[in-house]
């Protein structure tokens, strides 16, 4: 075990700055209306840094820069853009670990995991993008003899990214590596509960990047998020958040008739099939694993496996072997490599998710372990941790129809193939499911009869570059991290050519 | 006979709050939003500043002798929520959407009481306006009891630990 030294302190591998401006065309450019709020790190609920507090007015500097950039920046080469994109990666690898600590710092996730997948994943992302804008081509449709129809794509120049809180480096490379690919400016904003380690990213690949092609403002929703969201002079909108938020987001846009994404959460079933107990062997672990994914990254993850459905027969069985791994979750200083649940995020988040467990208790759900307010003692006590908890109960209860967006799941039994499937798809959303099966027909038919944009099949949390993610139902419009996103990021121009010198004849 | 109870009420911060908000933006309205992050939480816009479906259900108006705040829902997640009354309350925070209250570094927060199967039935007898139906013309009817939740009824049925 190691516990890394807080950032700023004496051996530590990072620091932050006390003050983060904005980063508009290349600089860093204070808030024209002077203003900052204060950051603090959910590991101790102590304030660290300044964030700049901005305006509509910031926004339009960012447009400005933005749209400065944008042609240029959209004739460049793939090969330059790649180019540009591998430095980035390779940039972020260089300082895996440094960064690896600002996110914890930032937003209370175990560094453990920070280091094993937020960053390694942000790596891999760009490089992803930069192999797919070189292998992307354009079609051609031969019409007739004389006429053919090319297809280009285009960037669309401008976009307006809006960032969430739960693994912010990583949700900003989502978006940023295909809009940049694609020869995108982007203005980004990223979430006011963790500004603070996409400010430091910025600070580390700022030189590699033309500037103005990528600007970051800071702030709030209404005052800053909703100037990007809602101005005219952006041509896409891409935000991850929840189902009020994407409406409203909808409405601005309908206003500039422009293309949106969203990703807005879901409720996502994991389901254990009987012969998942079968025999006491590594895929028998491996499903134990996949039901305690519901703790990973405290539970804040847009697919987090909240709803666990059992097949009758293994039932008890198998949630009492779910309870002993669930209990053997190591709780701690999210700075200590040992530990696997950090923080929540922020202190409305966690009294969020304490609600729920009153909620759950009160909807006459049983609590199996866990259902506490987590006390680590010393400053950490400061820090907003909750137990990993699960809850048995059925599916028409609150907890098993809203992402709590907490280490909680809810457990449930099923009776055969139909009934698993009847409750998976009780939803209002549709972006993550689990299936768990040593029968490959049952997997099958199970994923492709829920209704959900990911099914994960026999493993769970898995978030490779190269496989769509996205959602059906409440849960969004669009595919990330695949890249069919970069046709999310482009226009396409059609070219309809005659090669034939005659006329047609009818004037 | 059960009499109706409301479907939504207001601890007093956060009717204090709702008074502060409106002082600086005008009229307001909530909407309670669902999915990831920030879901589960109200939403506080200046009136008007979220378009309300034809089929979100109105939780009711708070604060009505003020001038009253709505509390809209999609009917969808008003489904699955109707069997527990809402509280807004406020918890000390940052940011959430583009809700109004962030730069105060608070945030609303709906805590949920779960109605006795009595109240249930009582509440089936007056189903909610939909947004078709107030935009229709229709109103709550008048009465109800207030929608200020004390502390002490707070604590009584919404037990989670909250810090000033």
């Amino acid at each position: 075990m190691a516990v890394f030294a807080r950032p700023g302190t004496e051996g530590s591998v990072m620091g932050f700055q006390s003050r983060y401006e904005n980063f508009i065309g290349g600089e860093w450019v204070a808030p024209v209306g002077g203003q900052y709020f204060e950051n603090p790190t959910p590991v101790t609920g102590q304030a660290f840094c300044e964030v700049a507090r901005s305006t509509g007015q910031d926004i339009d500097l960012a447009l400005d820069a933005a749209h400065a950039a944008a042609p240029a920046w959209g004739k460049t080469s793939a090969a330059e853009r790649a180019a540009v994109l591998n430095k980035i990666a390779d940039r972020i690898e260089e300082n895996l670990t440094s960064l690896a600590l600002a996110e914890t710092w930032d937003n209370g996730k175990p560094i453990r995991e920070a280091m094993a997948a937020d960053l390694p994943l942000a790596v891999d992302h760009f490089r992803y993008f930069a192999g797919a804008i070189r292998a992307q081509e354009g079609t051609l449709s031969e019409i007739d003899d004389d006429t053919v129809a090319y297809h280009f794509h285009e960037p669309l120049g401008v976009v307006g990214q809006i960032i969430p809180w739960n693994f912010p480096i990583l949700m900003a490379t989502w978006k940023l590596a295909p809009a940049l690919a694609a020869g995108n400016a982007v203005v980004l904003k990223p979430a006011e509960q963790t500004p603070a380690s996409v400010l430091y990213l910025m600070s580390l690949v700022a030189d590699l990047l033309p500037a103005g092609v990528v600007n970051i403002v800071n702030g709030f929703g209404f005052e800053a998020g909703k100037p990007l969201a809602s101005s005219d002079r952006v041509a896409k909108v891409a935000f991850t958040g929840e189902t009020t938020t994407g409406r409203l987001i909808l409405q601005y846009v309908s206003q500039n008739l422009i293309p949106v994404t969203l990703e807005l959460g879901g409720k996502s079933p994991n389901i254990f099939f009987s012969d998942v107990m079968a025999a006491n062997d590594d895929f028998q672990d491996k499903a134990l694993e996949g039901f305690t994914m519901f703790a990973l990254n405290q539970g804040e993850v847009c697919t987090c496996p909240s709803r666990a459905l059992i097949e009758r027969p293994i039932y008890d069985e198998f949630l009492e072997m779910a309870a002993i791994r669930t209990k053997a979750v190591r709780q701690g200083d999210p700075l200590d490599t040992d530990t696997m649940i950090g923080a929540q995020a922020s202190n409305d988040q966690l009294e969020k998710v304490l609600s729920y467990l009153e909620i759950g208790r009160g909807e006459g759900a049983r609590v199996v372990t866990g259902g506490e307010r987590a006390e680590l003692g010393g400053d950490l006590s400061g820090g907003y941790y909750v137990q990993p908890t699960i809850f048995e109960g059925d599916n028409s209860m609150r907890i098993f129809q809203e992402e709590i967006f907490g280490p909680i799941v809810s457990v449930t039994s099923f009776d055969g193939y139909d009934d698993a499937i009847r409750i998976a798809n009780d939803t209002l959303y549709g972006l993550g499911a689990g299936v768990w099966s040593r029968n490959g027909t049952t997997a099958y038919r199970a994923g492709r009869d829920i209704k959900a944009g990911r099914v994960w099949t026999n493993c769970f949390h898995a978030y490779p570059a190269h496989a769509a993610f996205g959602g059906y139902k409440q849960s969004g419009i669009g595919r990330e991290t695949h890249k069919m996103m970069l046709e999310h990021y482009q226009q396409t121009k059609n070219l309809l050519v005659s090669y034939s010198p005659k006329a047609l004849g009818f004037f | 006979m059960t009499s109706i109870p409301r479907r939504v009420l207001v601890t007093e911060r956060a009717a204090d709050l709702i008074r502060r908000l409106r002082g600086e933006h005008g009229p307001l309205m909530f909407h309670q939003s669902g999915g990831c992050c920030d879901g589960s939480s109200p939403m506080c816009y200046p009136a008007g500043e979220f378009l309300v479906g034809d089929r979100d259900v109105l939780l009711g108006s708070v604060l009505p002798e003020e001038g009253g705040t709505p509390v809209w829902i999609s009917g969808t997640q008003f489904a699955a929520w109707r069997h527990t009354q809402l509280v807004l309350d406020v918890v000390p925070g940052r940011g959430g959407g583009f809700s109004l209250e962030a730069p105060h570094g608070v945030r609303f927060l709906t805590r949920g009481r779960v109605y006795s199967p009595d109240e249930l039935t009582a509440l089936d007898t007056a189903p909610p306006l939909t947004g078709a139906q107030v935009e229709a013309g229709e109103v709550e009817p008048p009465g109800g009891g207030p929608t200020i939740i004390s502390a002490d009824d707070l604590l009584a049925i919404c037990p989670a630990p909250t810090r000033p």
